[in-house]
């Protein structure tokens, strides 16, 4: 496959995989988590690093991994405390973040990890970090690790996807029915830490954060069914990774940012024309109604 | 710090003003639980930055203060409209407007960065902080900004304790809630954009909140919380600041975050209100008032086998 292929594929992979696993975040009303995780998985992946002086993929996702677990595991400790969670989620991440990055300053220091990486990405380094899979042959690392992360968290949701289901929309039910509903919960943040470590190389610590929660929240002002949710957040994704590509290319300018961007230019058409929740719609619906009431 | 230069010490006094100013507006966020609502406004103002350089073509701080102004309150605009015309989340709708501008910032510094005489414009420095960039005409505006919130919230200080604390009072005796909400944000909005230089867009959020909660072990009072949380901030600036002029090229932000959760983690800890320590002294004191009283056993909560 040629260079430019190569990276839409893997900007693909990153809009598939964020869309799908986004479009449970903000149902579940955590997107605010999503921000502090996506910001410390970076310490995840410096520790990682500094660990085995090595930026493979199977070490910096067990980082990642861990140091989300970390995050949401603090989080809520501080909150149990008295912290506001608005306030624990701020103080949490702040500080992991930080100390990832002055670790890379006075630490690392070399061309593989540095800060403008972790803010990011480095696609247009993705191709040439190539990896021999049997049956496959010579492809990029990054893109292996999506395609496996997209199988295990897609499997995961579609494994267990009535319990997500009652989960994000009806905890108490869960809970009344047997669902281990904090074991969901904590699995839901290995998998958000799992997707953004998946994105990062890609895309980096914050535009993570679009490609996680703005195509999912467009899909949500497109409709009411969660299956169609997932399809039209993982849709979108993919079409912000596009759009966003094709932007960088005429503009010659930062992939990832504006990936991000088209993602945000997606959620605004949502915003504006959705038949359903549109402001449109709305406004349309609302003069309907009032024309009624008057004859 | 014998050995610091003069220059070093103009930097030092006014992250000093900057953090005590960030940390009084951040009791503000704190009482009105908008916490988070700072992060997004800081990362929001990245591309207002980088346009206001565009539009100039040289580095002059004023202008690019004015950008980042305006395009954080048009984020904090975003915000509100997504929240009150869509069924999206206030939670969600702060995650898209951080991280879309965020993206657009990128992509116009991108961009900039390419134009002649752009990559030495000091516009990374935005992202990450960088004190030592500083020039000193940029410190004095830092300090008389800071020093003017610093005399606003001293001089109304009954109205924002009113607003925070009892809205319907405040509307019911006059205070109009329109204003105080325009204040309010105004203010959040100044410190952020004079503290981005220093900290940078995103880490700034930290000097906000991690003061405030710190402050909140201490005290009860919400003078008290106001005069620690301002001390506290000054200090995690001026500590932050001076650790990271000590390497080459470390950037400022980070290192007055980290001072900043050290403070927290000595509150948490030792806080004289709230703190671990206190709390674990006051059960165990419960404990042994209770126990001469504990005599009758309960045998349905002991688990044992009823009669």
């Amino acid at each position: 496959m040629s260079y430019d292929g190569w990276i839409l594929l893997t900007a693909s992979l990153v809009g598939l995989v964020c869309g799908l696993v986004g479009a449970l975040l903000i149902l579940r009303r955590m997107a605010m988590m999503a921000d502090a995780i996506s910001h410390s998985v970076l310490l995840g992946i410096v520790i990682a690093y500094l660990v085995t002086r090595e930026l493979s993929g199977a070490h910096m996702l067990l980082g990642a991994a861990a140091a989300g677990l970390l995050t949401a595991v603090l989080v809520q400790w501080l909150h149990a405390r008295g912290v506001q969670q608005e306030a624990s989620i701020g103080i949490v991440f702040t500080t992991l973040f930080a100390i990832g990055v002055v670790l890379i300053a006075t630490q690392v220091g070399n061309a593989h990890l540095d800060v403008q990486h972790a803010l990011m990405g480095e696609i247009t380094f993705i191709p040439w970090e190539t990896t021999r899979v049997p049956g496959l042959g010579e492809i990029p690392e990054s893109v292996l690790t999506l395609l496996i992360v997209l199988l295990v968290v897609g499997g995961l949701i579609a494994a267990f996807y009535k319990a997500w289901k009652i989960t994000s929309f009806d905890p108490a039910l869960a809970a009344a029915l047997g669902i281990p509903v904090a074991f969901m919960h904590y699995l839901f943040m290995t998998m958000i830490s799992v997707t953004a470590v998946a994105a990062f190389d890609a895309v980096g610590a914050v535009m993570v954060i679009a490609m996680l929660i703005t195509p999912a929240a467009a899909a949500y002002l497109w409709t009411d069914r969660l299956s169609v949710m997932l399809l039209l957040s993982g849709l979108f994704g993919v079409l912000a990774a596009f759009a966003g590509y094709a932007a960088a290319w005429v503009l010659d300018t930062s992939i990832s940012g504006s990936m991000a961007f088209a993602t945000g230019v997606l959620f605004l058409i949502s915003f504006l024309i959705s038949p359903r929740h549109g402001l449109a719609a709305r406004r349309l619906r609302a003069h309907a109604a009032a024309g009624r009431l008057k004859s | 710090m014998m050995g610091l230069s003069h220059n070093a010490l103009w930097v030092l006094a006014s992250m000093l003003m900057l953090g005590t100013a960030a940390g009084l507006a951040g009791c503000f966020a704190y009482w009105k639980r908008q916490s988070l609502m700072s992060d997004a406004l800081a990362h929001a103002a990245l591309p207002g930055v980088v346009i206001g350089f565009a539009i100039l073509g040289f580095k002059s701080l004023p202008v690019m203060l004015l950008g980042a102004a305006a395009s954080a309150l048009l984020g904090a605009w975003a915000v509100t409209a997504i929240r009150a015309h869509s069924r999206v989340k206030e939670d969600t709708a702060m995650g898209i407007i951080l991280s879309v501008f965020f993206g657009l910032g990128i992509m116009l510094l991108t961009m900039v960065n390419r134009m002649p005489g752009g990559g030495q414009s000091g516009l990374d420095g935005f992202i990450f902080g960088q004190a030592a960039a500083m020039v000193r005409q940029d410190m004095r505006t830092m300090t008389a900004v800071a020093a003017v919130v610093l005399l606003v919230v001293l001089i109304s200080f009954k109205e924002w304790k009113l607003y925070l604390f009892d809205p319907a009072f405040a509307r019911g005796i006059g205070l109009s809630g329109r204003l105080m909400e325009a204040a309010y944000l105004t203010l959040l909005v100044v410190i952020i954009v004079i503290g981005i230089q220093a900290v940078g867009v995103i880490l700034m959020a930290a000097l906000l909140i991690i003061p405030a909660v710190s402050a909140r072990y201490w005290t009860n009072a919400f003078g008290t919380m106001l005069a620690l949380s301002a001390l506290f901030g000054g200090g995690a600036g001026v500590a932050g600041t001076y650790v990271s002029t000590l390497g080459d090229g470390w950037p400022t932000g980070p290192f007055i975050v980290i001072a900043a959760a050290g403070i927290f983690l000595l509150s948490l800890v030792f806080g004289t209100r709230k703190g671990l320590f206190v709390k674990a002294m006051q059960r165990r004191a419960q404990m042994r008032r209770l126990k001469p009283q504990a005599v009758r056993r309960d045998p349905l909560a002991e688990g044992e086998a009823l009669p």
